[in-house]
């Protein structure tokens, strides 16, 4: 029946939920609720510092992200919950070097005085992914119970990207056996969707670079590794890509399209959040969790499939 | 360490693509050698990094491998590279497929999809080195690199 610590967990969306990534953020929210599950979303949150901040100085990045901690504490959670790989990402790296860098540490107490509120402390808040919630606390044998329109005959090629399971030491509950996340083989998504009756296929890049970061900088280069993986997608057998990060897949879905429009490679592969695939299987309408705001149009190989 | 001409990466991707696009019973027919050109590939593409960082590629293995042991040596004080630490895994357990069974129905498809992820490699290293002249390219590990020598901002907030 899953874990009782996890059925109420502090919500962080972070930055990309409220903007191209708002598909993930409704799909999540409406999949906890199909599941009685309940997110509290944390109040007055900032950006955790993102790649941008933390390419000017990783201190300030530590100190954002320990600021949502620090609320999450006040508001008397001891778990928060962030769908985001990079938000997830920072938040855990936040949690290492408070634990490990006494000058992160020093900067994080002198910025949290400055700023008026608590200092953040390790180990008052757990850090979670949205695949670690619905693994722990509700878990594959409830979820199974719950599918009401089965993905049974959907071929899935669950895409992790690279920032969900590396540096592998920021990480600490990973590989830790049965039971566990593993950084070298991730599972939990094919595990969660396996239970909604979904055919995961083997796909080797399933933590590759999607070239996520230098998707405006260096646009050829993600092309080419966005092309790559819907290509080797597709010679697995997978009619879909499920994500788990706003950044992988929105970079997956413009990549696709550019990839048909400059390299004149055309791929047939659709991109859905996990969440939304998630959702159709316990019964929620395409509409319910956002498929058409995706840009890959899945909606006429959901219909084939009898799940819109 | 290797005595044979090393592949350029632009090389490599172009015989990735031709191999992808081979016919089955061509595959087939080569599995084994296949499988070692792939793997020999991917210690080309590492040799690439690696020399472009200044460093002379190790001729240790890891594991049994050569390219474990030079994506270890790559890594080492570049947290960035392991972005494709599992890309360079999954070569090598495509290599072992293909060695295990190289007259399987299946030897064709784990070597195309071996080559997909060469190509990968390939694409990722590639990126590192172009994006400005051996700059970072992954976003994820950056800082954490950047933070052992990096001037604070902070100091002057």
């Amino acid at each position: 029946m899953g874990e009782q610590k996890y059925k109420k967990v502090a919500y962080y969306p972070g930055c990309a939920l409220e903007s191209s990534g708002h598909a993930y953020n409704a799909s999540t929210k409406a999949v906890g609720k199909e599941l009685g599950l309940d997110l509290v979303e944390i109040d007055n949150w900032n950006c955790c510092g993102a790649m941008e901040v933390k390419n000017i100085d990783p201190k300030i990045q530590t100190y954002l992200s320990a600021r949502n901690l620090s609320i999450t504490e006040e508001m008397g959670f001891d778990t928060v919950m962030a769908p985001c790989n990079g938000c997830y990402h920072n938040l855990k790296k936040a949690e290492y070097d408070l634990s490990h860098d006494a000058k992160s540490v020093e900067v994080n107490d002198r910025l949290s005085q400055k700023a008026g509120h608590k200092t953040y402390e390790p180990g008052k808040v757990e850090t979670i992914h949205a695949l670690d919630w619905l693994k722990h606390a509700v878990g594959e044998e409830e979820i199974a119970r719950r599918v009401k329109n089965s993905l049974k005959g959907l071929k899935v090629a669950n895409y992790y990207g690279c920032m969900y399971t590396r540096p592998r030491h920021i990480f600490p509950e990973k590989d830790k056996g049965p039971g566990s996340e593993s950084t070298a083989k991730p599972h939990f998504m094919d595990d969660i969707l396996a239970a909604a009756g979904a055919q995961n296929v083997d796909f080797p890049l399933k933590t590759a670079c999607c070239g996520g970061a230098h998707s405006l900088s260096d646009s050829d280069t993600s092309t080419k590794l966005v092309l790559n993986i819907l290509t080797t997608a597709e010679a697995c057998g997978a009619d879909v890509i499920a994500t788990e990060c706003p950044t992988c897949h929105t970079g997956l879905e413009m990549h696709q399209i550019r990839a048909e429009k400059v390299m004149g490679r055309k791929t047939h592969v659709k991109i859905l959040y996990f969440t939304q695939l998630l959702g159709m299987a316990l019964g929620l309408s395409p509409n319910k969790v956002a498929v058409q705001e995706n840009f890959s149009d899945a909606r006429p190989l959901l219909k084939e499939k009898g799940l819109a | 360490m290797t005595h044979r001409p090393r592949r350029s990466i632009e090389e490599i991707t172009d015989r990735t693509d031709r191999i992808i696009g081979a016919p089955t019973e061509a595959l087939a027919a080569s599995a084994p050698a296949l499988a070692d050109e792939l793997l020999a590939m991917g210690e080309d593409v590492l040799d690439a990094w690696l020399i472009g960082k200044g460093q002379t590629p190790t001729a240790e293995l890891s594991e049994g491998f050569r390219l474990l042991a030079q994506h270890r040596q790559a890594a080492r004080g570049n947290p960035s590279f392991n972005a494709c630490r599992e890309t360079c895994r999954e070569l090598v357990y495509h290599h072992n497929l293909i060695r295990l069974s190289p007259t399987g129905e299946d030897a064709p498809r784990n070597i195309r999809l071996g080559a997909m992820v060469l190509r990968h490699l390939a694409l990722f290293v590639e990126g590192k080195l172009v994006a400005d002249g051996l700059g970072d390219f992954c976003c994820s590990s950056r800082p954490i690199r950047q933070g052992e020598q990096a001037e604070l901002k902070t100091e002057a907030l």
